[in-house]
C-alpha cells in the first residue's frame, strides 16, 4: 500500500532523512518511534507531501505521489492526517470542521455530510459538542474531532503525527481509545509517537528511526523485548 | 461662531463628497489590496515582483505627489507625446490616485494577516485534500480577515484625512470647501476648527463602528 524507496530530505544543508526504504501492507498498524530530531514526523509528512522530498520515491496504493504529474490533492484525499497541535478550524464549529472537506472537495451534500459527521461524532463519543466551536473543547476533545475530521474524508491511510504529545496526561487515554477502535476496525495507520505502551499493545510492527534511518523495525515483541541494536537499546531504557 | 454656523451647510457638502471618494477608494483599495497581497505572498515571480514594485513604490512616496503625478502629470507626459491636451475629471482623479494609494497598504495589512495564521492551518486543510485555492478561501482567509479588522479600520481612518490633500487638485472636498469659505471671509480659525470636528465626528464614527464590528466577529474566539 505504502512503498517508500531511499526517501531523502534535506532542510538546507541538513540531511533529516538518510534514505528511508519502508513497505507497509494495507490494515497493517506502524509505529515509528525515536529520539526527537530522528526524522519520525518529517518521514510522516513527506508521506502526504506536506514535505517534499529531496530525492527517492513514494508509491501510495501503485501511485508515485513524487511525480509531478499525479494529482497530490487527490491522492491525499485518500490519506488522512492528525497532527501534534490538532489543527482544528477555529471559526468553524466541530461540525463544520468535518463536514467541510467531504462537501468542498469530495462533493457531498450538506445533508450527506452531516449524517456522515454525526456517525462519526458518535464514534469518538462527541455528539453532544456538534455545535462548538474548538475553542471550548479540552485538548483530547479537539483531537478527537481532528480525528473525525479526518476520517469524514473516508481514507484508506490514516498518519497520526505525534497525536497526543501535547495533551495533558489524563486526555491522553481518551484518544489513544478511538486509535485502538480504529485500529481494530483494519485501518491501515502510520502513528508517530512516545506513547509505548500504545506502540507496545497496538502495532503490527515499531520502527525505531535514530539520525534520519530506519535503525531497527520488527514486531513489537521483538523491538521492545529484544532489541538487537545498542541505540535502540539505549533509547529505550531512557523511556521505559 | 455665526461664521461657523454660516459655513457648516457648505462643509457638509464637502463632507459628503469626502465620504463618497473615501468609501469608493476603500471598495477599490481593498480589491487591489487583496490581489497584491496574495501577489506578495505568491510563488511565482510573475505575479510577485510586480505587487512588490506597487507596493514598495506607493508606500514610499507621498500622497501629495502621487496625486499631482497622476492629475498634472500624464496630461503633460500625453501632450509631450500628442501634442494635444487633456484634462483629467478632478473627482475621477481623486477616486482612482486613492484607490492605488491605499491598496498598497491594505496589500501589506492582508499579507501581514494572512501569514499571522499559523501554518498548521494551511497543512490541515491541505491534508484533507482541498486545493491551495479552496484552502485559502475556506480557511485561511476568513481567519485572516478577522484579524486585519482593526488595522484595515485604522487605514480607512487615515485614507479619510489624507482626502484633504486633493483640495490641491479642486475637489471640492471638505478641507477645499472650508479653504473657498476662509478666501472670501479671512475667518480662518472657526472655519477651520468646523473642518477639523466634522473630520472628528466622522473617524470617531468609524473607529466606533470597526471596534463593533471586531466584537461581532469575535464569537467564535470566547468559549461558549
Amino acid at each position: 500500500m505504502i512503498v517508500v524507496n531511499n526517501l531523502v530530505k534535506n532542510f538546507g544543508k541538513l540531511q533529516v532523512l538518510k534514505g528511508i526504504t519502508e513497505r507497509i501492507k494495507p490494515q497493517e498498524v506502524v509505529c515509528v518511534i525515536g529520539p526527537s530530531g530522528s526524522g519520525k514526523s518529517t518521514f510522516l509528512r513527506c508521506l502526504n507531501l506536506l514535505e517534499t522530498p529531496t530525492s527517492g520515491e513514494i508509491m501510495i496504493d501503485g501511485k508515485n505521489i513524487t511525480d509531478p504529474n499525479n494529482d497530490i490533492n487527490k491522492i491525499r484525499q485518500d490519506v488522512g492526517m492528525v497532527f501534534q497541535r490538532f489543527n482544528l478550524f477555529p471559526h468553524m464549529t466541530a461540525l463544520q470542521n468535518i463536514t467541510l472537506a467531504p462537501m468542498k472537495v469530495r462533493g457531498l451534500s450538506q445533508k450527506e455530510a452531516e449524517e456522515r459527521a454525526y456517525n462519526l461524532l458518535a464514534k469518538v463519543g462527541l455528539t453532544d459538542k456538534a455545535n462548538v466551536y474548538p475553542d471550548a473543547l479540552s485538548g483530547g476533545q479537539q483531537q478527537r474531532i481532528a480525528i473525525a475530521r479526518a476520517l469524514a474524508m473516508h481514507p484508506k491511510i490514516m498518519l497520526f503525527d505525534e497525536p497526543t504529545s501535547a495533551l495533558d496526561p489524563e486526555m491522553v487515554g481518551e484518544v489513544l481509545a478511538v486509535m485502538k477502535d480504529l485500529a481494530r476496525e483494519g485501518m491501515t495507520m502510520v502513528v508517530v509517537t512516545h506513547e509505548m505502551g500504545f506502540a507496545r499493545e497496538v502495532s503490527d510492527r515499531v520502527l525505531f528511526m535514530d539520525e534520519g534511518i530506519i535503525v531497527e523495525q520488527g514486531s513489537p515483541e521483538e523491538i521492545f523485548n529484544n532489541a538487537k541494536n545498542e541505540r535502540t537499546k539505549a533509547f529505550l531504557s531512557k523511556i521505559l | 461662531m455665526e461664521h461657523l454656523i454660516k459655513v457648516m451647510p457648505q462643509l457638509l457638502k464637502g463632507a459628503v463628497l469626502t465620504i463618497k471618494i473615501t468609501s469608493l477608494s476603500v471598495f477599490f483599495g481593498m480589491l487591489i489590496g487583496l490581489i497584491m497581497g496574495l501577489g506578495k505572498l505568491s510563488k511565482r515571480p510573475y505575479f510577485k515582483i510586480p505587487a512588490m514594485i506597487y507596493i514598495d513604490s506607493i508606500r514610499g512616496t507621498p500622497l501629495f505627489v502621487q496625486i499631482l503625478l497622476f492629475y498634472y502629470g500624464i496630461p503633460n507626459l500625453y501632450f509631450q507625446f500628442s501634442g494635444k491636451t487633456f484634462t483629467i475629471d478632478p473627482m475621477m482623479a481623486a477616486v482612482v490616485v486613492c484607490s492605488i494609494n491605499s491598496g498598497a497598504y491594505v496589500a501589506e495589512i492582508f499579507r501581514a494577516g494572512i501569514q499571522s495564521i499559523e501554518r498548521g492551518q494551511m497543512e490541515a486543510a491541505r491534508s484533507l485534500g482541498m486545493t491551495h485555492n479552496q484552502a485559502m478561501r475556506y480557511i485561511i482567509l476568513p481567519q485572516a480577515f478577522k484579524r486585519i479588522v482593526p488595522p484595515l479600520g485604522n487605514e480607512f481612518i487615515v485614507l479619510l484625512k489624507d482626502t484633504s490633500l486633493l483640495s490641491v487638485i479642486g475637489v471640492v472636498e471638505l478641507t477645499q470647501s472650508g479653504k473657498l469659505y476662509v478666501a472670501a471671509t479671512y475667518a480662518a480659525f472657526p472655519v477651520y476648527i468646523g473642518v477639523a470636528l466634522v473630520y472628528l465626528v466622522m473617524t470617531l464614527t468609524i473607529s466606533r463602528f470597526v471596534a463593533w464590528t471586531e466584537r461581532r466577529l469575535g464569537v467564535s474566539d470566547r468559549r461558549e
